[in-house]
């Protein structure tokens, strides 16, 4: 299990990256954590002709934390965000979300952002970016744009993300006062990708009720399948909510499929288990109660 | 065909190494074969043992998952540089006191995890040390004897900052 | 025996290279040699039409590329039957490269050698291979409907058949005595398949010396001495001219006694052929594909018991995959047919198994090697019996054990040394007296009330298991003390992380004397050691402990015969204490047992002070006696070999708690208590860490790992992502109690610890899970998703 040959580049600014990602076009790809990269290079599942390696890009590894909400580097690594005391304020979900991506010491090396371009609808992290409506942004050499999580998730293991560009950054948007969020996920072993996962964040109006509910699931769709319950939630206090309507109603959105772990059935009464305890969570933390 | 080949300058266990790799050359190859620190070792080359953990400016990384040439200037410490001057660290002590490891061969990946684990935390609580361990497999021990170790080690590590 | 170190903790002297990062293993060996690769099949069953390499002969650094073609005299042949059986009637194995047809996905077609792996890799990736696609047999069931056959010549699939019949009182055939029973009861069981997979896979590395005419092989093996054999007979070498060793060899676990592997002997030809040193490291992925696997069964039981739950008659089916071949005979199925019967008698008994092949990856004993599955069927019995009659689980096993009066206890078949299954002592209802109060047996239904009362389930389970161990024929050891004080240790048998260098050398230190500090070990190096088996069977300890003990008695007598002409004593007189011989209770008539060791060989030449006291005119000789007097040889040393007349029979008992979640079906191990005899104790802590180890391997057994094959064959979870091997998350921590009955077969009165953890674990979380929800369990693993499927069929 060793990596096919490939061109390695190993830019030293974002002006030299977005200059090889222009030459080598749909042959490069970009290298920053590694964490799922590798693997496929080691299994030779994947074969690029070039490698881009961004490690060495200055001004990559940002992470922003303001009111709005936070941006994330290319190379922010996922540990430096679950450490980061003014992301979690700013956005709670980050760090509720990280600490269920794989291990820690994946985590000191694997990306926020990397994690989104790679797409997999089994991750944490898209799942978050498309519940809270983040964006990412793309640089090219022809300039930048900002792709909204509805549009950059195109598919499994798919993005929006095309030849030639580089994920310079995400963002993270925070959520209105008196909001909530939670994540809670079943994997095999502590640690794997979920067999099932919710992130749930939930709004409460002036009198505690619940004025806007969503959840976004994951390994349960090509992409992380993001549910608006706020009609099912009903404007009623969290704690006479009827969850098990609210996990039916995100049961009857999603399109499980079943693989060696789960089957499709098992996956759609977990999602909805989980979506009623992330949303049960994510009601009391806007309450500002501990979950 | 022959390979680019680039030229790579690691700090290994405080020794300044020098080696000339191709571009896909992994980090856990470069250690093992291009500088013959073979304490460091390769268990399934996709990243869920953890035997080839190595402390990479000083926190755990999988290095069977890092290019050599990714981390040209940096410092790598590996398990041959846990001891210092010929005296074992308060971790490797308190594995073979707790009979923390049989085989051995994920032990490297173990003893770097956790070293830098208790660097950072130096009184874990139980849940604090499972999870730090808990990514890195082990098929001989159970994992039970490790645990104790990690507890073991933090006491052995008071000890000497006492 | 005043140095007592027998049945002590004491710490490992294997640690300090191992911690340090000073181990040697497989691939830490062999820097700058040649790197092999394998293509192999991506089909589980084709014939092979043509293999095009020449894409591949631009890549840098290649230097060979070998099929079955290129493979000359023995070596062409299919590899060794290893064990065979009159049973194994259709005994099929592989060629060291596929010939033809290839037979699972994973099977080596065709071997790459080049500077390095990367390249070698590169090279296997050119390599085109042009298949016509047969029909794949997949599935115990598929493979017995026999439509489409895995070997031409094998009908039905059916690679042996073996029927076991144990009459009872009376002279009653199984059958008749459950026809007689008051109440019978008929099921299915399954268990699924899962593999070793020690953290080092297999590898070889071979050095060819041309000057010499000789092949030194290092491989990560469970017998350096049998592939010493297959080598030198695969390439037409001399034996000694073949020398084997195993270096630290990260984890076996059964795996690794299979041999010789096509690498075991493909790689020293290259190297021969090459003369150039050539090494294989088996990567994760072709660990997956092309080792072995284990424990996929379909049992069918019949059962038949009294009022007491009393089992009158017993008839047991067992159709057992063995995968694409068989050349580990048919152990794995005779243990499980055998051990079956723990540590209860079952009135009459009869046990039918097919040994079935599959286009899947060769089945090979893997640590338990047979025994879990057996262990699963015995203990499910028991519980539907309990269940049946609404009696206590433990009551109902109780009523069937063999009692502590009634050893040696014939269980009336052939086990797997082919020798009688006579179980040679225990104390079963003192195990479970001990496991019941460990456990709190109980008092658990009150905590199962006031869990429910939360809205919890939990649920307690029960396993109890015999173990035959210490399987011959025979091991060996060789001790000598040199003139500086040390004693060197060695044994034919290899290690692959039990601790065997500490153990051993505690018996050494105990039986000599002398300092542990003073004894070295070593183990799996046929230049020290030629003749020996293997580790496997929970038998080295039993084994070479034994051998070990025999040739330091033979030691300790010579030396006291030299001491005490030296000391002008009596030998009877004579104890060693801390490395000096003296005569008891006068601790200034003393000899080092260094100086003995000078003593012991006459020497013309002094090659340092120690040694001129044994030169010629160092003092007065006895004019009449040749310096080496007759029946005795210069130097103090001695072998002996241990060789029993049958297995030891440790035995077991655990018992776990349960926790499943009402919602998500998640299952959690709360507590997990195991009550072990496996006769006296060498080393508690290494015991103990052994039982750790087994345990969760039995966890990941019964909660998380199993081979996935679709119905093309092709194995889905062949990576550590997808093939759950527990991390410490998913273990529980291991409570244990020892109990000691001592083995009346050896002198040194052990069975062994090796295996024993893993045995009982599935059949006790499958009673757990069952209490917790009142759900038959009959088929385990037990995922989440299936938990949450059999409550949706209740």
């Amino acid at each position: 299990m060793k990596p096919p040959p490939f061109g390695y580049h190993g830019p030293a600014t974002l002006g030299e990256a977005l200059d090889v990602l222009a030459e080598t076009g749909p042959g490069g790809k970009v290298l920053a954590g590694g964490q799922s990269l590798i693997p496929l290079l080691n299994m030779r599942l994947a074969a690029p002709a070039h490698i881009i390696d961004v490690n060495r890009v200055p001004g990559l590894d940002g992470i922003e934390a303001r009111p709005s909400g936070v941006r994330v580097g290319a190379l922010a690594r996922h540990a430096a965000v679950e450490r980061s005391p003014e992301a979690a304020a700013a956005q709670p979900l980050l760090r509720q979300a990280l600490r269920l991506v794989a291990h820690p010491v994946i985590r000191n090396r694997g990306t926020v952002v990397g994690s989104l371009v790679h797409a997999d609808p089994a991750a944490e992290m898209p799942a978050v970016l498309a519940l809270l409506g983040g964006s990412v942004r793309l640089a090219s050499r022809g300039g930048e744009r900002e792709v909204p999580a509805a549009e950059f998730f195109t598919g499994p293991m798919e993005s929006a993300l095309r030849p030639g560009e580089l994920a310079v950054s995400a963002f993270f948007p925070a959520l209105p006062g008196r909001s909530g969020t939670a994540f809670h996920e079943v994997a095999r072993r502590h640690g794997d990708y979920a067999v099932a996962g919710v992130a749930a964040a939930v709004t409460l109006d002036e009198d505690f009720r619940i004025a806007a509910a969503r959840v976004a699931c994951v390994s349960v769709g090509p992409v992380p399948v993001v549910v608006d319950v706020t009609a099912a939630c009903g404007p009623r206090p969290a704690a006479s909510a009827d969850w098990a309507a609210v996990a039916g109603a995100v049961r009857d959105r999603i399109e499980p499929e079943g693989d060696i772990h789960a089957t499709a059935d098992y996956r759609r009464h977990l999602t909805g288990v989980l979506a009623a305890r992330a949303l049960r969570d994510a009601a009391s933390a806007a309450r500002g109660e501990e979950s | 065909m022959n390979e680019t080949r680039h030229h790579v300058t690691l700090t290994v266990n405080g020794v300044v190494r020098e080696a000339t790799v191709p571009g896909r050359r992994l980090l856990s190859d470069c250690l093992r074969h291009d500088l013959g620190l073979t304490g460091t070792h390769v268990g399934c080359e996709h990243g869920v043992c953890g035997a080839c953990t190595v402390l990479l400016d000083g926190e755990p990384v999988r290095s069977c998952l890092t290019l050599a040439v990714t981390v040209d200037g940096h410092e790598i410490t590996t398990v041959e540089g846990l001891a210092r001057d010929g005296e074992l660290s308060p971790v490797q002590r308190a594995f073979t006191e707790c009979h923390a490891l049989q085989c051995g061969f994920c032990t490297p990946g173990f003893l770097c995890t956790v070293t830098a684990f208790l660097r950072d935390n130096p009184a874990p609580t139980e849940e604090e040390a499972l999870e730090a361990v808990a990514g890195n497999l082990c098929r001989c021990t159970g994992y039970q004897n490790i645990l104790k170790a990690v507890h073991r080690a933090a006491e052995l590590q008071a000890e000497e900052d006492r | 025996m005043t140095t007592k170190l027998f049945g002590e903790p004491v710490r490992r002297r294997e640690d300090a290279r191992l911690i340090t990062g000073q181990g040697r293993y497989l691939d830490d060996l062999g820097a700058g040699a040649l790197a092999a690769a394998f293509v192999r099949s991506p089909h589980a069953h084709a014939r092979i039409l043509d293999i095009d390499v020449s894409a591949a002969l631009d890549v840098e650094g290649l230097v060979a590329i070998y099929t079955w073609e290129d493979l000359p005299g023995a070596l062409a042949e299919p590899l060794p039957l290893l064990i065979p059986h009159p049973a194994l009637t259709h005994g099929r194995t592989a060629y060291p490269l596929a010939r033809e047809i290839v037979r699972h996905v994973g099977e080596p077609v065709v071997m790459v050698v080049a500077r390095d792996r990367y390249l070698a890799e590169d090279a296997c990736a050119l390599i085109r291979v042009d298949y016509e696609i047969l029909k794949p047999v997949v599935g115990i069931e598929e493979a017995v409907r026999g439509v489409h056959l895995v070997h031409e010549d094998v009908p039905g699939n059916v690679g042996a058949h073996l029927v076991q019949e144990v009459p009872g009182p009376g002279g009653l055939t199984a059958r008749e005595a459950i026809e007689a029973a008051p109440h019978t009861l008929e099921f299915r069981l399954d268990v699924e398949r899962s593999a070793c997979t020690p953290l080092e896979g297999k590898g070889v590395y071979a050095r060819w010396d041309a000057d010499d005419g000789s092949l030194r092989v290092y491989s990560s093996t469970q017998t350096s001495t049998s592939v010493r054999m297959a080598i030198a007979a695969k390439l037409g070498l001399p034996l000694p001219k073949v020398e084997v060793i195993a270096p630290d060899v990260g984890g076996g676990f059964g795996v690794k006694i299979v041999h010789p592997w096509p690498e075991e002997i493909l790689v020293p030809w290259a190297a021969r052929l090459l003369n150039r040193e050539v090494k294989w490291t088996e990567d994760r992925r072709e660990h997956f594909v092309s080792s072995s696997h284990e424990r996929g069964q379909v049992q069918h039981v019949r059962v038949g018991f009294d009022d007491d739950g009393r089992v009158l008659g017993l008839e047991v089916e067992i159709l057992h995959d063995h995968g694409a071949y068989t050349p580990y005979g048919i152990i794995v199925p005779i243990i499980t047919s055998t051990q079956l019967l723990g540590p209860y008698k079952v009135g009459a008994y009869r046990v039918e198994f097919s040994s079935i092949y599959t286009n899947t990856v060769q089945v090979t004993p893997y640590r338990g090697a047979g025994r879990p599955q057996g262990v699963f069927c015995m203990e499910r019995t028991m519980d539907r019996i309990a269940a049946h009659l609404g009696r206590d689980r433990t009551e109902v096993r109780a009523a069937n054990f063999i009692q502590p009066d009634e050893f040696p206890y014939d269980q009336g078949m052939t086990f797997q040394d082919g020798r009688p299954l006579i179980y040679d002592s225990g104390d079963y209802p003192e195990a479970l007296r001990m496991l019941k109060e460990l456990i709190g047996w109980d008092s658990f239904p009150e905590i199962k009330a006031r869990a429910a009362a939360e809205g919890r389930r939990v649920g307690i389970g029960v396993g109890c298991y015999v173990e035959g161990t210490g399987v011959g024929p025979y091991e060996g050891g060789h001790v000598q003390v040199t003139s500086d004080g040390r004693v060197h240790v060695s044994t034919g048998l290899t290690s692959q992380g039990q601790g065997h260098e500490t153990v051993f050398a505690q018996i050494a230190a105990t039986e000599l004397g002398v300092p542990i500090e003073k004894v070295s070990v070593v183990t799996g190096d046929t230049r020290r050691f030629g003749y020996a088996v293997g580790t496997f069977a929970s038998r080295a300890a039993v084994m070479s402990g034994n051998a070990i003990a025999l040739a330091c008695r033979k030691v300790r007598e010579k030396a006291l015969r030299i001491a005490a002409e030296a000391l002008e004593a009596d030998p009877r007189d004579l104890e060693i204490t801390d490395g000096m011989v003296h005569v008891a209770g006068v601790p200034s008539a003393s000899i080092p047992l260094a100086t003995v060791a000078v003593l012991s060989n006459p020497l013309r030449y002094a090659f340092d002070e120690e040694a001129k006291r044994a030169t010629q005119f160092a003092g007065p000789a006895s004019d009449d006696r040749p310096p080496v007097a007759e029946g005795e040889e210069p130097g103090l040393e001695g072998r002996d070999y241990y060789s029993p007349v049958r297995s030891t029979f440790a035995a077991g008992m655990h018992a776990a708690i349960v926790e499943t979640d009402p919602d998500t079906a998640e299952i959690r191990i709360l507590r997990y208590a195991v009550v072990h005899d496996c006769g006296r104790l060498i080393n508690p802590m290494i015991v103990e860490g052994q039982i750790h180890g087994g345990v969760a391997q039995g966890v990941g057994g019964a909660l998380y790992e199993k081979m996935v094959y679709d119905e093309h064959g092709q194995l889905l979870n062949a990576s550590f992502m997808d093939f759950l091997m527990p991390y410490a998350t998913e273990v529980p921590r291991i409570e244990t109690a020892h109990l000691e009955t001592p083995s009346p077969l050896n002198p040194l009165g052990i069975k062994g610890a090796g295996e024993a953890g893993v045995i009982p674990v599935s059949a006790v979380i499958a009673s757990a899970v069952e209490d917790a929800e009142g759900i038959t369990i009959a088929r385990m693993p037990i995922s989440p998703s299936d938990l949450h499927h059999l409550r949706l069929e209740r």
